[in-house]
Protein backbone atom coordinates (compact mmCIF):
# COMPACT_ATOMS: atom_id res chain seq x y z
CA UNK A 1 0.00 0.00 0.00
CA UNK A 2 2.75 2.35 0.68
CA UNK A 3 4.09 2.53 -3.05
CA UNK A 4 0.95 3.75 -4.79
CA UNK A 5 1.18 6.42 -2.10
CA UNK A 6 5.02 7.54 -2.88
CA UNK A 7 4.56 7.27 -6.60
CA UNK A 8 2.05 9.78 -6.39
CA UNK A 9 4.09 12.09 -4.25
CA UNK A 10 6.61 11.94 -7.23
CA UNK A 11 4.88 12.29 -9.75
CA UNK A 12 3.27 15.32 -7.86
CA UNK A 13 7.16 16.45 -7.06
CA UNK A 14 8.08 16.28 -10.76
CA UNK A 15 4.97 17.65 -11.78
CA UNK A 16 5.21 21.01 -9.64
CA UNK A 17 9.38 21.30 -10.30
CA UNK A 18 8.37 21.09 -13.90
CA UNK A 19 5.72 23.86 -13.38
CA UNK A 20 8.04 25.94 -11.55
CA UNK A 21 11.03 25.64 -14.26
CA UNK A 22 7.79 26.76 -16.91
CA UNK A 23 6.24 29.93 -15.27
CA UNK A 24 8.73 31.92 -13.27
CA UNK A 25 12.84 29.88 -13.94
CA UNK A 26 13.53 32.44 -17.09
CA UNK A 27 13.16 35.64 -18.43
CA UNK A 28 10.35 35.35 -21.19
CA UNK A 29 8.23 33.33 -18.68
CA UNK A 30 5.75 35.72 -18.98
CA UNK A 31 6.03 34.92 -22.80
CA UNK A 32 4.86 31.75 -22.17
CA UNK A 33 0.97 30.86 -22.54
CA UNK A 34 -0.99 30.18 -19.27
CA UNK A 35 -1.02 26.32 -19.14
CA UNK A 36 -4.59 26.18 -18.05
CA UNK A 37 -6.10 22.38 -18.51
CA UNK A 38 -9.29 20.12 -19.02
CA UNK A 39 -9.76 16.98 -19.45
CA UNK A 40 -12.26 17.00 -21.92
CA UNK A 41 -11.15 20.18 -24.17
CA UNK A 42 -7.91 18.06 -23.85
CA UNK A 43 -9.62 14.71 -25.22
CA UNK A 44 -12.56 16.44 -27.78
CA UNK A 45 -10.10 19.47 -29.08
CA UNK A 46 -6.46 17.73 -30.04
CA UNK A 47 -8.07 14.67 -32.16
CA UNK A 48 -7.86 16.71 -35.33
CA UNK A 49 -5.06 19.34 -34.40
CA UNK A 50 -3.13 20.14 -31.08
CA UNK A 51 -5.36 21.76 -28.68
CA UNK A 52 -5.02 25.50 -29.84
CA UNK A 53 -4.48 27.49 -25.79
CA UNK A 54 -7.50 29.28 -24.79
CA UNK A 55 -5.10 32.49 -24.43
CA UNK A 56 -4.65 32.25 -28.44
CA UNK A 57 -8.48 34.10 -29.05
CA UNK A 58 -10.47 36.49 -26.95
CA UNK A 59 -14.43 34.94 -25.37
CA UNK A 60 -16.25 36.16 -27.91
CA UNK A 61 -14.17 33.98 -30.41
CA UNK A 62 -14.73 30.98 -28.51
CA UNK A 63 -18.14 31.16 -27.71
CA UNK A 64 -19.07 31.59 -31.39
CA UNK A 65 -16.66 28.88 -32.36
CA UNK A 66 -18.21 26.45 -29.77
CA UNK A 67 -21.63 27.27 -30.93
CA UNK A 68 -20.89 25.93 -34.48
CA UNK A 69 -19.11 23.15 -33.99
CA UNK A 70 -21.40 21.40 -36.52
CA UNK A 71 -19.94 23.30 -39.39
CA UNK A 72 -16.16 23.89 -37.94
CA UNK A 73 -14.24 25.01 -40.91
CA UNK A 74 -15.77 22.40 -42.99
CA UNK A 75 -16.13 19.55 -40.71
CA UNK A 76 -18.46 18.27 -38.15
CA UNK A 77 -16.63 18.41 -34.73
CA UNK A 78 -19.83 18.16 -32.95
CA UNK A 79 -20.06 17.08 -29.51
CA UNK A 80 -22.87 16.35 -26.55
CA UNK A 81 -24.50 19.78 -24.76
CA UNK A 82 -22.89 19.11 -21.71
CA UNK A 83 -19.26 18.41 -23.09
CA UNK A 84 -19.65 21.34 -25.35
CA UNK A 85 -20.87 23.68 -22.34
CA UNK A 86 -18.38 22.68 -20.41
CA UNK A 87 -15.47 23.17 -22.58
CA UNK A 88 -16.90 26.52 -23.59
CA UNK A 89 -16.98 26.96 -19.77
CA UNK A 90 -12.94 26.50 -19.92
CA UNK A 91 -12.44 28.15 -22.97
CA UNK A 92 -14.07 31.35 -21.36
CA UNK A 93 -12.30 31.55 -18.17
CA UNK A 94 -8.93 31.11 -19.84
CA UNK A 95 -9.43 33.04 -22.71
CA UNK A 96 -6.95 36.16 -24.14
CA UNK A 97 -8.89 38.91 -22.54
CA UNK A 98 -8.99 37.04 -19.25
CA UNK A 99 -6.06 34.91 -19.01
CA UNK A 100 -4.00 37.65 -17.61
CA UNK A 101 -1.21 36.55 -19.80
CA UNK A 102 1.23 38.84 -21.74
CA UNK A 103 1.36 37.61 -24.90
CA UNK A 104 -2.56 37.23 -24.54
CA UNK A 105 -3.11 40.43 -24.33
CA UNK A 106 -1.42 41.64 -26.95
CA UNK A 107 -3.52 38.97 -28.69
CA UNK A 108 -6.77 40.34 -27.75
CA UNK A 109 -5.49 43.80 -27.88
CA UNK A 110 -4.40 43.55 -32.01
CA UNK A 111 -8.69 42.71 -32.41
CA UNK A 112 -11.35 45.32 -33.31
CA UNK A 113 -13.55 45.70 -30.69
CA UNK A 114 -16.24 44.57 -33.53
CA UNK A 115 -14.40 41.36 -35.13
CA UNK A 116 -14.94 38.01 -33.91
CA UNK A 117 -12.45 35.83 -35.53
CA UNK A 118 -12.65 32.29 -35.19
CA UNK A 119 -9.31 31.78 -36.28
CA UNK A 120 -5.78 32.08 -34.82
CA UNK A 121 -4.08 32.76 -37.76
CA UNK A 122 -6.58 35.47 -39.00
CA UNK A 123 -5.26 37.81 -35.60
CA UNK A 124 -3.66 40.99 -36.73
CA UNK A 125 -1.06 39.89 -33.69
CA UNK A 126 -0.68 36.75 -35.74
CA UNK A 127 0.11 37.88 -39.02
CA UNK A 128 2.24 41.13 -38.03
CA UNK A 129 4.68 37.94 -36.18
CA UNK A 130 4.40 36.20 -39.33
CA UNK A 131 5.20 38.69 -41.91
CA UNK A 132 8.15 37.32 -43.25
CA UNK A 133 6.52 33.67 -44.12
CA UNK A 134 6.47 33.67 -47.86
CA UNK A 135 2.84 31.88 -48.75
CA UNK A 136 4.85 28.86 -50.77
CA UNK A 137 6.04 27.64 -47.08
CA UNK A 138 2.84 27.74 -45.96
CA UNK A 139 1.80 25.39 -48.66
CA UNK A 140 4.85 22.80 -47.92
CA UNK A 141 3.84 19.57 -47.19
CA UNK A 142 4.90 19.31 -43.67
CA UNK A 143 3.15 22.10 -42.91
CA UNK A 144 -0.17 22.40 -44.85
CA UNK A 145 -1.29 25.67 -43.27
CA UNK A 146 -1.27 28.65 -41.27
CA UNK A 147 -3.07 26.36 -38.41
CA UNK A 148 -0.66 23.62 -38.18
CA UNK A 149 1.52 25.63 -35.56
CA UNK A 150 3.64 22.81 -34.18
CA UNK A 151 4.82 22.30 -37.79
CA UNK A 152 7.34 25.04 -37.05
CA UNK A 153 6.88 25.83 -32.94
CA UNK A 154 8.32 22.18 -31.44
CA UNK A 155 7.28 23.45 -28.16
CA UNK A 156 3.19 25.01 -29.36
CA UNK A 157 1.64 22.00 -27.35
CA UNK A 158 3.73 23.74 -23.95
CA UNK A 159 2.52 26.93 -24.68
CA UNK A 160 5.80 28.30 -26.20
CA UNK A 161 5.87 29.84 -28.89
CA UNK A 162 9.08 31.27 -28.70
CA UNK A 163 12.03 32.47 -31.58
CA UNK A 164 14.39 29.87 -30.26
CA UNK A 165 11.76 26.61 -30.38
CA UNK A 166 10.77 27.71 -34.13
CA UNK A 167 12.27 25.62 -37.17
CA UNK A 168 10.16 25.65 -40.57
CA UNK A 169 10.59 21.93 -41.60
CA UNK A 170 12.15 21.65 -45.43
CA UNK B 1 -5.10 3.56 4.20
CA UNK B 2 -8.65 2.14 3.12
CA UNK B 3 -9.15 5.83 1.46
CA UNK B 4 -5.66 5.44 -1.05
CA UNK B 5 -7.04 1.52 -2.13
CA UNK B 6 -10.39 3.50 -3.17
CA UNK B 7 -8.84 6.10 -5.27
CA UNK B 8 -6.82 3.46 -6.86
CA UNK B 9 -9.45 1.31 -7.73
CA UNK B 10 -11.67 3.33 -9.02
CA UNK B 11 -9.79 3.65 -12.59
CA UNK B 12 -9.68 0.37 -13.10
CA UNK B 13 -13.01 -0.03 -12.58
CA UNK B 14 -14.16 3.30 -14.58
CA UNK B 15 -11.80 1.62 -17.24
CA UNK B 16 -13.46 -1.94 -17.49
CA UNK B 17 -17.08 -0.83 -17.73
CA UNK B 18 -16.23 1.12 -20.73
CA UNK B 19 -14.32 -0.48 -22.63
CA UNK B 20 -15.52 -3.38 -25.35
CA UNK B 21 -14.67 -5.87 -27.75
CA UNK B 22 -14.59 -4.83 -31.42
CA UNK B 23 -16.64 -7.99 -31.59
CA UNK B 24 -18.69 -7.04 -29.30
CA UNK B 25 -19.40 -3.71 -31.13
CA UNK B 26 -19.68 -5.80 -34.56
CA UNK B 27 -22.66 -7.90 -32.38
CA UNK B 28 -24.39 -5.01 -31.09
CA UNK B 29 -24.55 -3.68 -35.29
CA UNK B 30 -25.63 -7.13 -36.01
CA UNK B 31 -28.41 -6.73 -34.35
CA UNK B 32 -29.06 -3.39 -34.80
CA UNK B 33 -28.81 -4.74 -38.60
CA UNK B 34 -31.79 -6.97 -38.28
CA UNK B 35 -34.07 -4.47 -36.29
CA UNK B 36 -33.70 -1.94 -39.35
CA UNK B 37 -33.71 -4.55 -42.12
CA UNK B 38 -35.98 -7.82 -43.06
CA UNK B 39 -33.58 -8.54 -45.59
CA UNK B 40 -30.46 -8.88 -43.59
CA UNK B 41 -28.32 -11.82 -43.73
CA UNK B 42 -24.82 -11.29 -42.60
CA UNK B 43 -22.34 -8.40 -43.13
CA UNK B 44 -19.91 -8.21 -45.96
CA UNK B 45 -16.62 -7.35 -45.92
CA UNK B 46 -16.49 -7.19 -49.67
CA UNK B 47 -19.16 -4.52 -49.45
CA UNK B 48 -17.04 -2.59 -46.09
CA UNK B 49 -14.13 -2.39 -48.68
CA UNK B 50 -15.81 -0.80 -50.82
CA UNK B 51 -17.88 1.40 -48.94
CA UNK B 52 -14.71 2.89 -47.60
CA UNK B 53 -13.09 3.70 -51.03
CA UNK B 54 -16.34 4.91 -52.91
CA UNK B 55 -15.09 8.57 -53.21
CA UNK B 56 -18.56 11.36 -53.04
CA UNK B 57 -18.80 14.54 -53.77
CA UNK B 58 -17.82 16.79 -50.50
CA UNK B 59 -19.20 20.01 -49.43
CA UNK B 60 -15.58 21.96 -50.64
CA UNK B 61 -16.41 20.72 -54.08
CA UNK B 62 -13.42 18.25 -54.24
CA UNK B 63 -13.98 14.21 -53.94
CA UNK B 64 -13.76 12.74 -50.35
CA UNK B 65 -13.93 8.70 -48.87
CA UNK B 66 -12.98 7.27 -45.43
CA UNK B 67 -9.76 6.71 -47.59
CA UNK B 68 -9.22 10.60 -47.44
CA UNK B 69 -8.10 10.44 -44.47
CA UNK B 70 -7.44 6.97 -43.47
CA UNK B 71 -5.68 6.76 -46.24
CA UNK B 72 -6.12 3.62 -48.53
CA UNK B 73 -4.10 1.15 -46.02
CA UNK B 74 -6.19 1.32 -43.29
CA UNK B 75 -3.24 -0.14 -40.76
CA UNK B 76 -1.29 2.82 -41.78
CA UNK B 77 -0.80 5.81 -40.40
CA UNK B 78 -3.45 8.81 -41.34
CA UNK B 79 -3.81 12.55 -41.39
CA UNK B 80 -6.36 15.03 -40.72
CA UNK B 81 -7.73 18.19 -42.83
CA UNK B 82 -6.04 19.91 -40.16
CA UNK B 83 -2.37 17.95 -41.02
CA UNK B 84 -2.00 15.79 -37.70
CA UNK B 85 -1.28 12.00 -37.81
CA UNK B 86 -4.41 9.52 -37.26
CA UNK B 87 -2.89 6.38 -35.62
CA UNK B 88 -4.18 3.35 -37.44
CA UNK B 89 -7.90 3.04 -37.53
CA UNK B 90 -7.98 -0.91 -38.30
CA UNK B 91 -7.82 -2.93 -34.22
CA UNK B 92 -5.31 -5.27 -36.12
CA UNK B 93 -2.67 -2.59 -36.21
CA UNK B 94 -4.09 -0.50 -33.22
CA UNK B 95 -5.68 -2.25 -30.14
CA UNK B 96 -7.42 0.97 -29.03
CA UNK B 97 -9.67 1.20 -32.36
CA UNK B 98 -13.30 0.16 -31.62
CA UNK B 99 -13.44 -0.69 -27.95
CA UNK B 100 -15.01 2.47 -26.83
CA UNK B 101 -18.93 2.37 -28.09
CA UNK B 102 -19.49 6.19 -26.99
CA UNK B 103 -16.07 7.10 -29.25
CA UNK B 104 -17.01 5.03 -32.01
CA UNK B 105 -20.67 6.48 -32.31
CA UNK B 106 -19.11 9.98 -32.34
CA UNK B 107 -17.26 9.29 -34.92
CA UNK B 108 -19.58 7.76 -37.11
CA UNK B 109 -21.96 10.10 -36.78
CA UNK B 110 -18.98 13.23 -37.63
CA UNK B 111 -17.10 11.06 -40.47
CA UNK B 112 -20.32 9.43 -42.28
CA UNK B 113 -22.01 13.29 -42.16
CA UNK B 114 -18.73 14.39 -43.69
CA UNK B 115 -18.59 12.01 -46.44
CA UNK B 116 -21.59 10.44 -47.04
CA UNK B 117 -23.85 14.15 -45.89
CA UNK B 118 -26.04 11.63 -43.72
CA UNK B 119 -25.83 9.39 -40.75
CA UNK B 120 -23.99 5.82 -41.70
CA UNK B 121 -26.77 3.03 -41.30
CA UNK B 122 -26.52 -0.12 -39.09
CA UNK B 123 -25.04 -1.99 -42.02
CA UNK B 124 -22.55 0.05 -43.35
CA UNK B 125 -21.39 0.43 -39.83
CA UNK B 126 -20.89 -3.22 -39.66
CA UNK B 127 -19.94 -4.33 -43.60
CA UNK B 128 -17.12 -1.70 -42.78
CA UNK B 129 -16.10 -2.87 -39.51
CA UNK B 130 -16.13 -6.57 -40.51
CA UNK B 131 -14.16 -5.60 -43.51
CA UNK B 132 -11.12 -3.68 -41.15
CA UNK B 133 -11.26 -6.51 -38.97
CA UNK B 134 -10.24 -8.87 -41.60
CA UNK B 135 -7.32 -6.57 -42.92
CA UNK B 136 -4.52 -8.20 -40.85
C1 LIG C 1 -13.22 16.66 -36.68
C2 LIG C 1 -11.96 17.37 -36.62
C3 LIG C 1 -11.87 18.56 -35.65
C4 LIG C 1 -12.17 18.59 -34.31
C5 LIG C 1 -12.70 17.46 -33.45
C6 LIG C 1 -11.87 19.95 -33.86
N1 LIG C 1 -11.38 20.69 -34.91
FE1 LIG C 1 -10.75 22.64 -34.80
N2 LIG C 1 -10.28 22.57 -36.81
C7 LIG C 1 -10.47 21.49 -37.66
C8 LIG C 1 -10.05 21.85 -38.99
C9 LIG C 1 -10.11 20.94 -40.23
C10 LIG C 1 -9.57 23.19 -38.92
C11 LIG C 1 -8.97 24.02 -40.07
C12 LIG C 1 -7.49 23.71 -40.15
C13 LIG C 1 -6.72 24.45 -41.23
O1 LIG C 1 -7.13 25.54 -41.64
O2 LIG C 1 -5.67 23.92 -41.64
C14 LIG C 1 -9.72 23.60 -37.53
C15 LIG C 1 -9.36 24.86 -37.04
C16 LIG C 1 -9.55 25.30 -35.74
C17 LIG C 1 -9.19 26.62 -35.26
C18 LIG C 1 -8.56 27.74 -36.09
C19 LIG C 1 -7.05 27.57 -36.26
C20 LIG C 1 -6.45 28.76 -36.97
O3 LIG C 1 -6.01 29.70 -36.29
O4 LIG C 1 -6.41 28.78 -38.22
C21 LIG C 1 -9.54 26.69 -33.94
C22 LIG C 1 -9.36 27.86 -33.01
C23 LIG C 1 -10.12 25.38 -33.59
N3 LIG C 1 -10.09 24.56 -34.70
C24 LIG C 1 -10.60 25.06 -32.34
C25 LIG C 1 -11.15 23.82 -32.01
C26 LIG C 1 -11.73 23.51 -30.71
C27 LIG C 1 -11.83 24.46 -29.53
C28 LIG C 1 -12.13 22.19 -30.76
C29 LIG C 1 -12.81 21.37 -29.68
C30 LIG C 1 -14.13 21.82 -29.27
C31 LIG C 1 -11.83 21.70 -32.11
N4 LIG C 1 -11.26 22.72 -32.83
C32 LIG C 1 -12.08 20.40 -32.57
C33 LIG C 1 -10.96 20.25 -37.29
C34 LIG C 1 -11.37 19.88 -36.02
C1 LIG D 1 5.54 27.94 -41.16
C2 LIG D 1 5.95 27.89 -39.78
C3 LIG D 1 5.02 28.48 -38.70
C4 LIG D 1 3.73 28.10 -38.39
C5 LIG D 1 2.89 27.01 -39.05
C6 LIG D 1 3.31 28.93 -37.28
N1 LIG D 1 4.33 29.78 -36.94
FE1 LIG D 1 4.33 31.11 -35.39
N2 LIG D 1 6.15 31.78 -35.95
C7 LIG D 1 6.93 31.26 -36.97
C8 LIG D 1 8.15 32.07 -37.11
C9 LIG D 1 9.28 31.82 -38.11
C10 LIG D 1 8.04 33.08 -36.14
C11 LIG D 1 9.04 34.22 -35.88
C12 LIG D 1 10.01 33.81 -34.82
C13 LIG D 1 10.69 35.03 -34.30
O1 LIG D 1 11.47 35.64 -35.04
O2 LIG D 1 10.40 35.39 -33.16
C14 LIG D 1 6.80 32.87 -35.41
C15 LIG D 1 6.35 33.66 -34.37
C16 LIG D 1 5.25 33.38 -33.57
C17 LIG D 1 4.89 34.09 -32.37
C18 LIG D 1 5.65 35.24 -31.74
C19 LIG D 1 6.88 34.74 -31.01
C20 LIG D 1 7.59 35.86 -30.29
O3 LIG D 1 8.30 35.55 -29.32
O4 LIG D 1 7.42 37.01 -30.66
C21 LIG D 1 3.73 33.52 -31.89
C22 LIG D 1 2.98 33.88 -30.63
C23 LIG D 1 3.37 32.47 -32.82
N3 LIG D 1 4.30 32.41 -33.82
C24 LIG D 1 2.24 31.66 -32.69
C25 LIG D 1 1.84 30.75 -33.65
C26 LIG D 1 0.58 30.02 -33.57
C27 LIG D 1 -0.43 30.12 -32.45
C28 LIG D 1 0.51 29.22 -34.69
C29 LIG D 1 -0.62 28.32 -35.12
C30 LIG D 1 -1.97 28.87 -35.10
C31 LIG D 1 1.74 29.46 -35.46
N4 LIG D 1 2.50 30.40 -34.80
C32 LIG D 1 2.06 28.84 -36.66
C33 LIG D 1 6.62 30.17 -37.74
C34 LIG D 1 5.38 29.53 -37.77
C1 LIG E 1 -11.76 14.46 -42.60
C2 LIG E 1 -10.99 13.35 -42.09
C3 LIG E 1 -11.72 12.01 -41.88
C4 LIG E 1 -12.49 11.33 -42.79
C5 LIG E 1 -12.85 11.72 -44.22
C6 LIG E 1 -12.93 10.11 -42.12
N1 LIG E 1 -12.43 10.07 -40.84
FE1 LIG E 1 -12.79 8.63 -39.46
N2 LIG E 1 -11.66 9.63 -38.10
C7 LIG E 1 -11.01 10.85 -38.32
C8 LIG E 1 -10.37 11.28 -37.10
C9 LIG E 1 -9.57 12.56 -36.90
C10 LIG E 1 -10.64 10.28 -36.14
C11 LIG E 1 -10.21 10.25 -34.66
C12 LIG E 1 -8.76 9.99 -34.57
C13 LIG E 1 -8.31 9.34 -33.31
O1 LIG E 1 -9.08 9.09 -32.40
O2 LIG E 1 -7.12 9.04 -33.28
C14 LIG E 1 -11.46 9.27 -36.81
C15 LIG E 1 -11.92 8.13 -36.18
C16 LIG E 1 -12.84 7.26 -36.72
C17 LIG E 1 -13.48 6.19 -35.99
C18 LIG E 1 -13.27 5.85 -34.51
C19 LIG E 1 -12.66 4.51 -34.30
C20 LIG E 1 -12.24 4.25 -32.88
O3 LIG E 1 -12.71 3.31 -32.26
O4 LIG E 1 -11.36 4.99 -32.38
C21 LIG E 1 -14.34 5.58 -36.87
C22 LIG E 1 -15.30 4.42 -36.58
C23 LIG E 1 -14.20 6.25 -38.15
N3 LIG E 1 -13.27 7.26 -38.04
C24 LIG E 1 -14.89 5.89 -39.31
C25 LIG E 1 -14.82 6.59 -40.50
C26 LIG E 1 -15.61 6.24 -41.68
C27 LIG E 1 -16.62 5.11 -41.76
C28 LIG E 1 -15.28 7.15 -42.65
C29 LIG E 1 -15.86 7.26 -44.07
C30 LIG E 1 -17.32 7.30 -44.15
C31 LIG E 1 -14.30 8.07 -42.07
N4 LIG E 1 -14.04 7.68 -40.78
C32 LIG E 1 -13.75 9.16 -42.71
C33 LIG E 1 -10.98 11.54 -39.51
C34 LIG E 1 -11.67 11.21 -40.66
Amino acid sequence: MKRPMQIAVLVFTVGATGGLLASGGEKEGSKILTQASNAKWQAECASCHMAYQPGLLPERSWRKLMAGLDKHFGENASLDPATAEEITRFLAANSADRSGNRRSARIAASIPAAAVPLRISETAYFRRKHDEIASDIWRRAKVGSPANCQACHQAAEKGDYSERNVKIPR
Amino acid sequence: MRKTSILFALPLWAGLSAAAAPEQILRDLEAEARRDSQTFTAFSAVRGEQFYRTERAGVDGGKISCASCHTADPRALGKTRAHKEILPLAPGANRERFTDPAKVDKWFRRNCNDVLGRACTAVEKGDFLAWLLSVK
